[in-house]
């Protein structure tokens, strides 16, 4: 909570109004006591507010309940990360307090529920402690009904007190979520939010304020990752999708089974992941490109199908929602460890297409480009988002839908003649011709997993093999020709750079403001573009001394993580190392600039 | 920052085809296809293999039925038998061993403008493939699907197949096999087909009969077609060869094809068994029921645009 300026109160006996950039509050307590819709309500009102706001949620794993935190940061300025360290730490347990008091600033505030959580003494130095009786007041407040539910809106309110947030923009967002349900339901959740607005925080002395938003990014939409990539499939026309359950993939499939009709589409559950991917290479060579999905274990399942769709040049989109893995691992944590089975996961020489999307708002878009990528090369296309950018909450600039929405019914008007897998094409770039298409020369094209002539016919031939072997690696270099270099976050010199890709683009430009700002000349990079690489990366890295390529991956048997080894095979440049964790948690600014100093300094004699 | 603008919508057609538009034609001006304009590649079936006479009545079924080449759609798997899709002239594909069934409910269910053929071996539908056969069955998506069975491994050379005989002596079971072989047309009632028949390739009329019955039906349609190995299991289906000694028993006229409990008991009548319609029933598609769902929803959503359908979601995260 950056305090800028106190202000004394207008009028005698308030407490004191601190102006603020922005605040952290983690929410702590079970799942099952809707702190997570606590936390979509903040970061709505900021994106209302023209605010920036970014969150961070830990979910268990576990249908039951169980621990489970949201922590969210909102500010004025710029917001990269959901913050390192809270300011205020809102906890409904003992559990929830004595687990999460170290994410919280020294001098940090932690409001407990004095009901359930006893203070200790050793702690109250270090952080202002302020209790409340949440529980009880909650039932007293919707009338003595013995049960707590509300006392998520209860802490709405007392939020909403002591940051000054706009009650009025509050209560429209209460109405828009309990509105439509039974009315008593709504006139609870006003009445604790009331009840929580109204309590006196005598104890507390300050209230805070948060300045005017800085940049004026005009009307903003809140949504998390998984949302953004949904969104940006519909618009992207994609009118069918075929997957099979699982963390943190489903949220897409019920999105989209939801939304699709609306459309004239379709989202089929199938009964495993190779039967979704399999039905979705189908839609797609029935003529419009279609999506499956899933997590670690079901990307393992539907290699075989997207190496034929690799072979077969036809359009797929695969979401891959990463989580720790290997194996089941662990469903509910962040991870970017599928970058080498989404690269390399095929047997034979498979090429196909990985983009890894930067923030929520990229989700949105970058599933766009997965489709139009998939379509103009007639490829395999993996969009490799995390556990972490799926759940996170951020606000972003409202898309002009009427431009971007595409219709891609397919073309089915006749042709004269066609190879589906024609060796002169220029950039060895060929495309898929839908069934029901008429064919003049009566020569119809079969599409293939069996090595290939032109028309798509069996061949032993090794010149064949060769040759089309070459094609489709040939039209992602084409591929790469077309992807633009990107520039450097900070200057394009200096002594540091740091490398990432996925979603920790925040962390790394906030450890590069950090580290800037203390005079030590760090810079980031950001790659998108996984498989093809880039052109030209290496006029770039010749502007640093050192190069860490950060990532959430195990170091590997020979000390890089998974992009820090591709970029040594292409490279072969010894100034690139790796920076590597596998916590299962995002990163900390600080953690990221410990490693760099540690790493970056010679090793003494 | 994007490699790929958009929108994005048309994608100019590659290849080096003329760009020439085609003129289009009215049906009536067709003439019906010849056997030679449906024929593509030479079959690379063993002389005398079953499955030759398979694709014939396939070819007689696209005459019979004057289907234009554009809307021939052939979907298989992996195996000898899954080889037919080049052999046809019209759109087809050849997908991975055991999940040409989920492929080909990608085509029908995006697709209702196409009826979707599947050919497949027996180790295609029943081992690698049998929880999809399973599943496209209790879906009821609608297509076709002739499972050729040969009761081995022909494509990999004389393995086990889930159909094989007991005691069939194969390079993986040496001494006889011992698992209890699948009976197909069980497993399809079970499962939920809506079609379920049972033919020898070694009766053309009868096949062809069958595979226009299976056309027609509004559903999942299922049709087991013996067809023989003569290279690894030959002489296999000879009990069911008027000529080489066997009966072929038609199912009863009487049998009730609506009457599940008796297509199960049917099924289970001892080798060679019988040949016919077991089970014909109507039961909502997959596809009829998804086509609802969307007419629902789009009437809901009236007039209004795609982007504007989205635009509604949007103003609600706002
Ligand atoms: C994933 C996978 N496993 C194994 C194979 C090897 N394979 C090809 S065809 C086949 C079995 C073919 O038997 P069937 O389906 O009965 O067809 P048939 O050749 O008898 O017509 C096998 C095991 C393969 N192609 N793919
Ligand atoms: S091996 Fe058997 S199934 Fe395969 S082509 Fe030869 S005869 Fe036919
Ligand atoms: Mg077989």
């Amino acid at each position: 909570m950056s305090a800028v300026a106190e202000t004394p109160a207008s009028s005698g006996g308030q407490p004191k109004v601190t102006k603020i950039n922005e605040a952290v509050i983690r929410l702590a307590g079970n799942s099952q006591d809707g702190i997570q819709a606590i936390g979509g309500f903040l970061a709505r009102l900021a994106g209302r507010s023209e605010q920036e706001v970014m969150t961070f949620m830990t979910i268990p794993s576990t249908i039951s309940g169980g621990p489970s935190i949201f922590q969210v940061r909102i500010g004025s300025g710029e917001v990269l990360t959901a913050g390192d360290e809270a300011d205020m730490l809102l906890a409904f347990y003992q559990h929830s307090y004595e687990g999460h008091i170290n994410s919280l600033k020294l001098g940090g505030i932690v409001l407990y529920d004095s009901d359930h959580v006893t203070p200790k003494p050793e702690w109250q130095e270090n952080y202002r402690h302020v209790g409340v009786p949440i529980s009880s007041l909650t039932v007293e407040a919707i009338g003595g009904t013995g049960r707590d539910k509300g006392k998520n809106i209860y802490v709405l309110g007392l939020l909403a007190k002591i940051y000054d947030l706009e009650v009025a923009k509050l209560k429209k967002l209460i109405t828009e979520r309990f509105g439509g349900k039974d009315a008593s339901v709504l006139n609870n959740a006003n009445a604790c939010f009331d009840a929580g607005y109204n309590h006196s925080l005598e104890n507390l002395l300050k209230s805070y304020q948060f300045y005017a938003a800085q940049n004026k990014v005009g009307t903003q939409v809140v949504m998390n990752g998984n949302e953004a990539i949904a969104y940006g499939l519909l618009a992207a026309g994609v009118r069918f999708g075929a997957g099979y359950p699982i963390t943190p993939w489903s949220d897409i499939m019920e999105l989209l089974r939801k939304e699709l009709p609306k459309y004239g589409g379709t989202f089929v559950q199938c009964e495993d992941e190779i039967a979704s991917v399999s039905m979705a290479i189908g839609a797609s060579w029935g003529g419009r490109v279609a999506v499956t999905g899933s997590s670690g274990p079901g990307i393992s399942l539907k290699t075989e199908a997207i190496g034929w769709a690799s072979m077969a040049e036809m359009p797929l989109v695969v979401i891959d929602v990463q989580r720790g893995g290997p194996s089941t691992g662990m469903p509910t944590n962040i991870e970017q460890s599928d970058l080498n089975i989404a690269t390399f996961g095929g047997h034979g020489d498979s090429p196909r297409v990985v983009i890894a999307p930067s923030s929520v708002e990229d989700c949105f878009y970058t599933a766009i480009e997965a489709v139009n990528i998939a379509r103009k090369f007639s490829t395999p296309v993996i969009l490799l988002t995390d556990q972490g950018i799926a759940t996170r909450i951020e606000a972003f600039p409202e898309p002009k839908l009427q431009e971007i929405c595409q219709d891609l019914t397919p073309d089915l008007s006749p042709v004269p003649d066609h190879k589906p897998y024609d060796l002169a094409a220029p950039g060895g770039v060929t495309r898929h011709l839908a069934p029901g298409t008429r064919v003049a020369s009566g020569k119809y094209p079969v599409v293939t997993g069996l090595e290939h002539d032109e028309l798509g016919h069996p061949t032993g031939s090794p010149k064949l093999h060769v040759n089309m072997t070459a094609k489709r690696r040939n039209k992602l270099r084409t591929l790469a020709n077309e992807i633009p270099l990107p520039t450097t976050y900070g200057p394009n010199e200096g002594h540091v750079l740091l490398v990432g890709w996925g979603s920790t683009q925040g962390p790394l430009r906030e450890a590069v403001d950090k580290a800037r700002s203390l005079g030590e000349p760090i810079s980031a990079l950001h790659l998108k573009y996984i498989n093809p690489l880039p052109n030209g990366l290496e006029k770039i890295f010749r502007g640093f001394h050192r190069i860490f390529v950060v990532e959430l991956n195990d170091e590997g048997l020979y000390g890089y993580g998974q992009l820090g080894a591709v970029l040594r095979a292409r490279y072969a440049d010894p100034r690139i190392q790796g920076i590597t964790k596998v916590d299962g948690l995002t990163w900390k600014v600080k953690e990221i600039l410990d490693r760099v100093r540690a790493q970056a300094q010679p090793p003494t004699a | 920052m994007s490699a790929i603008t958009f929108p994005f919508a048309t994608l100019p057609r590659t290849g080096n085809i003329p760009l020439t538009p085609v003129p289009p034609i009215a049906d009536a001006d067709r003439k019906p296809l010849t056997k030679k304009e449906i024929s593509a590649d030479h079959p690379t079936w063993c002389p005398g293999c079953g499955d030759f006479s398979v694709l014939a009545l396939y070819f007689k079924l696209i005459e019979r039925r004057k289907m234009w080449h554009e809307k021939i759609t052939t979907v298989a798997g992996i195996g000898c038998s899954s080889r037919f899709p080049y052999f046809v002239q019209g759109h087809g594909a050849h997908f991975i061993h055991g999940r040409a069934l989920p492929f080909a409910s990608g085509v029908s269910l995006s697709r209702p403008d196409l009826h979707v053929f599947v050919f497949g071996g027996d180790g295609d539908a029943f081992s690698i493939g049998g929880n999809h056969f399973t599943h496209t069955a209790r879906k009821n998506i609608k297509l076709t699907y002739v499972v050729m069975d040969n009761q081995v491994y022909g494509l990999t050379k004389n393995q086990t197949s889930p159909t094989s005989p007991l005691g069939y002596k194969s390079k993986t079971d040496v001494w006889g096999s011992g698992d209890r072989p699948i009976n197909p047309i069980k497993q399809a009632i079970a499962a939920g087909a809506t079609f379920v028949a049972r033919t020898s390739a070694m009766t053309p009329n009868h096949v062809l009969a069958t595979m226009e019955a299976a056309m027609d039906h509004d559903g999942f349609s299922f049709i087991q077609c013996l067809s023989e190995c003569v290279e690894f299991h030959p002489g296999a289906f000879d009990a069911a060869i008027p000529r080489k000694g066997g009966v072929f028993n038609e199912v009863p006229k009487e049998h009730d094809v609506t009457d599940e409990y008796a297509a199960y008991k049917l099924a289970d009548v001892p080798w060679p068994g019988q040949f016919g319609i077991f089970y014909k029933t109507t039961r909502p598609t997959k596809n009829g029921n998804e086509a609802k769902i969307i007419a629902d929803h789009r009437a809901k959503v009236g007039d209004a645009a795609d982007w504007q359908i989205l635009q509604k979601n949007f103003d609600r995260m706002k």
